[in-house]
């Protein structure tokens, strides 16, 4: 067992939004992850410490913080991912607003959801109501469901973050459902003049952090956004195919 | 359940939590770009040294018009204005160099690095106004597809050019014969590095196939697409290998015409 040092953001209940860091130390072992540690800080030393979580297997997506400054999730960075000689900063995700502690609204995001048109598929291609779907077609939009909605993309995406965008723009993790949406071969609804103007696909400006965070590993930019934003390029700022459209 | 409105407290240039040297990758970008336009830019405006037997360099490909014997169309031409600066190169590094400038790699590498649009994930910015690509001039980013159909046009030139300089002149007979020299390989190496550039950058990647919803029903684009989804998930090397390589091609060629090197035959 060695003992840590870990600065904890608490929010003031006298100025809801402020905060302070609070610094901890508490033992650390092999394998143990930085949900392991707030856990432990909770029980002995902060019983009135908030923190969100759930299936501590990086699946459910609910303790997403920033550990060092860099969007991760709680259950899965381990200690020996960090450098344990200097102090660890654990502070909720910057782009939501504050609840208490680590914990933060992320209903924003339910709301945008809502806005995005949703699954509308075509004819059923059997008598017995059922569709066909290629194994291939399947593959490509399968890496979109991987998404657990811990919303980290969101976070570190800078046109929220930093220029708090999010009345136009609906960030990287809704782009990633668009795609599901707009590439799944049953779907005949159609969401490209939306991307382009009610969620201003080109406020992206492919700074590929969204895929850097991702706990997925999920292609965010490469195989979302950027294909919805060459959608929306052939179907608004490219003359030749809205010429060929003109003839079809 | 009541919704809190989102209101954030935006951070100054450079605050970060962040403990690693985020400030390397784009430091490094910064140099190595900035290197190489300072670079191209200074080989463009020499209008000598680009040639050297049958070897042209990827800098003055194709040559239209020019002084060496690789010209298409001979020396430069008359209407040409007195006053402006004339060199081979200028006329044609404007097509390459934008498909690069619009690259969706580049873009995200020279946003951070060269406008600190953000200057790192996570890293606060110095700018508090923000339009992205949605309005002018960061829109014309939308016509990166045209460059890249010039820049397809250019690997087959630049492939002729390697056929070119597998074809060298016996000084002793003075007839010509085929045969390998180590600048010949460096145009190859060239050529397969831009092609895997330029055949897996997103916009291939989706003319070729990524447009289509079920592109199980297009055998020869699916094939086409996996080809340039393959290149693509190394798009960042290939940019970087092929950007190394137009540079390299051209100061091999620009030692040897300057005599300060000589060429390896291998046969």
């Amino acid at each position: 067992m060695a003992t840590a040092t870990f600065k904890i953001w608490r929010t003031h209940s006298s100025a809801p939004g402020d905060g302070t860091y609070q610094t901890f130390q508490t033992e650390v072992s092999e394998g143990m992850v930085v949900l392991d540690v707030v856990h432990s800080i909770q029980a002995q030393q902060a019983p009135d410490l908030a923190v969100r979580w759930n299936c501590k297997a990086g699946k459910c997506g609910s303790c997403s913080a920033e550990i060092n400054g860099n969007p991760r999730l709680m259950c899965m960075t381990r200690m020996s991912q960090l450098n344990l000689s200097e102090p660890v900063t654990i502070e909720p995700m910057r782009t939501f607003p504050p609840i208490k502690d680590l914990v933060t609204d992320v209903s924003w995001n339910f709301r945008v959801k809502k806005g995005i048109k949703k699954f509308k598929p075509r004819q059923p291609d059997a008598p017995d109501g059922t569709w066909r779907m290629a194994q291939r077609d399947v593959d490509r939009v399968q890496e979109f469901r991987k998404c657990i909605e811990c919303f980290l993309c969101q976070d570190v995406c800078h046109v929220l973050r930093d220029h708090n965008k999010h009345d136009e723009f609906i960030g990287p993790r809704f782009f990633v459902y668009a795609a599901n949406l707009e590439m799944n071969p049953l779907d005949t609804e159609d969401r490209v003049d939306d991307l382009k103007d009610a969620h201003n696909i080109g406020y992206c400006n492919i700074t590929k952090c969204c895929t850097k965070v991702c706990p997925e590993h999920i292609h965010i930019t490469d195989n979302a956004i950027i294909p919805l934003k060459e959608r929306v390029v052939s179907r608004h700022y490219d003359p030749v195919t809205r010429l060929l459209r003109m003839f079809k | 359940m009541e919704a809190i409105p989102v209101r954030i407290v935006t951070r100054g240039f450079g605050e970060t939590s962040r403990r690693d040297s985020w400030w390397v990758t784009p430091v490094a970008i910064f140099v190595g770009l900035g290197l190489f336009v300072v670079y191209a830019t200074w080989a463009a405006f020499q209008n000598a040294h680009y040639a050297y037997g049958s070897y042209l360099s990827p800098f003055y490909a194709p040559e239209i018009w020019g002084d060496s014997p690789h010209a298409w169309f001979g020396p430069k031409p008359d209407w040409w204005p007195s006053l402006a600066p004339f060199s081979p190169a200028l006329l044609i590094l404007p097509f390459p160099g934008l498909f690069r400038f619009t690259c969706y790699y580049y873009r995200g590498a020279y946003y951070k690095s060269f406008w600190a649009d953000p200057p790192a994930c996570a890293v606060g910015e110095p700018r508090k106004t923000y339009w992205g690509e949605n309005s002018f001039p960061l829109i014309f980013q939308n016509i990166h597809r045209y460059f890249m159909y010039v820049a397809v046009i250019f690997l087959f030139l630049l492939a002729y050019d390697v056929w070119l300089a597998t074809h060298f002149t016996n000084p002793q007979t003075g007839a010509e014969e085929f045969g390998i020299g180590l600048g010949t390989v460096i145009l190859a190496v060239n050529v397969v590095l831009l092609s895997s550039y330029t055949l897996g950058c997103h916009v291939a990647r989706h003319l070729l196939g990524g447009l289509f919803d079920e592109i199980s029903k297009h055998p020869v684009c699916d094939k086409a697409y996996s080809c340039s989804s393959a290149l693509n998930s190394r798009h960042q090397l290939f940019a970087w290998c092929s950007l190394f390589s137009v540079a390299g091609s051209d100061i091999y060629i620009r030692l040897l015409s300057m005599g300060i090197i000589s060429d390896v035959r291998f046969f």
